[in-house]
């Protein structure tokens, strides 16, 4: 299968046995989770920037986006974030990674309140319960 | 807030694109090696989903200008049911039990998060 084989092939032949298709290793997985923390963190300050946007077509818009720092480094988040992302592809089952991105949801939830007048609430605590027993039964289907 | 249907296919199609997006990816990942030649190969496989995803956000805000997010965000993640059926068309990833139940609890935990930003 062309994903086994370019599993084998992305690790330069230092592994001899070329990873079954049905396998997503464990750098994938720690790459994907990094990839739902710099996901939050991207939609954190893009929040941010948010607050500091300038009225379209006014005197200065451009420079006020230029120097929106919090919006710009949101930007540059995202991107790592898809990188992370990619990386994370190389050596993993989409069906299984992609799912755990929904932690993101977790992390925004559980920040938010330290940065906006945002509150928990037992909606967001039931919420994160869920996504993380769910993520967990994909990772441990995957383990096996 | 009543949530205008038009929202609602929106941010479907929003969810639809962006699973689009994360097949791609993973084409573009699977061609990705440490050598100059697979950069080509997989390039094109990457550009198309980045442009896809920029575009599935661009759909999303759209869609959510009008309408509730607590009925919206949940819709959004059902991307990640379609991006199960592609895993296994394009892919050939079997569908297991974890998968399939873990994944309906991500949807409601999810909606639960919608229903507390609400």
């Amino acid at each position: 299968m062309a994903s086994s084989m370019s599993a084998a092939q992305a690790d330069g032949g230092a592994v001899a046995v070329p990873r079954a298709a049905s396998r997503t290793s464990a750098s994938s997985i720690v790459l994907i989770l990094l990839c739902t923390v710099v996901g939050a963190a991207a939609q954190i300050l893009m929040r941010e920037g948010a607050n500091y946007l300038p009225v379209a077509g006014s005197e200065g818009m451009v420079l006020s986006l230029l120097t929106n720092w919090p919006l710009l480094a949101g930007y540059a988040c995202l991107g790592l974030n898809t990188g992370l992302l990619v990386l994370a592809l190389r050596n993993g089952q989409l069906s299984v990674l992609y799912p755990i991105i929904a932690l993101t949801y977790v992390w925004v939830a559980m920040l938010s309140p330290m940065f906006f007048e945002d509150s928990m609430n037992a909606f967001k605590v039931l919420g994160i319960g869920f996504i993380v027993g769910g993520v967990s039964l994909i990772g441990f289907g995957s383990r096996q | 807030m009543t949530t205008p249907v038009s929202s609602m296919i929106l941010v479907l199609i929003a969810s639809l694109v962006g699973s689009l997006a994360a097949v791609f990816l993973k084409a573009g990942a699977d061609r990705l090696h440490r050598d100059i030649a697979s950069l080509k190969r997989a390039g094109l496989r990457l550009g198309a989903g980045i442009t896809l995803f920029l575009l599935s956000s661009v759909l999303y805000v759209w869609g959510i200008k009008n309408g509730s997010l607590t009925v919206l965000y949940p819709l959004l993640a059902l991307g990640y049911v379609w991006t199960l059926v592609w895993s296994k068309i394009f892919f050939g990833e079997p569908f297991n039990k974890h998968k399939i139940y873990g994944l309906g609890i991500v949807l409601v935990g999810v909606t639960f998060i919608a229903a507390g930003n609400g």
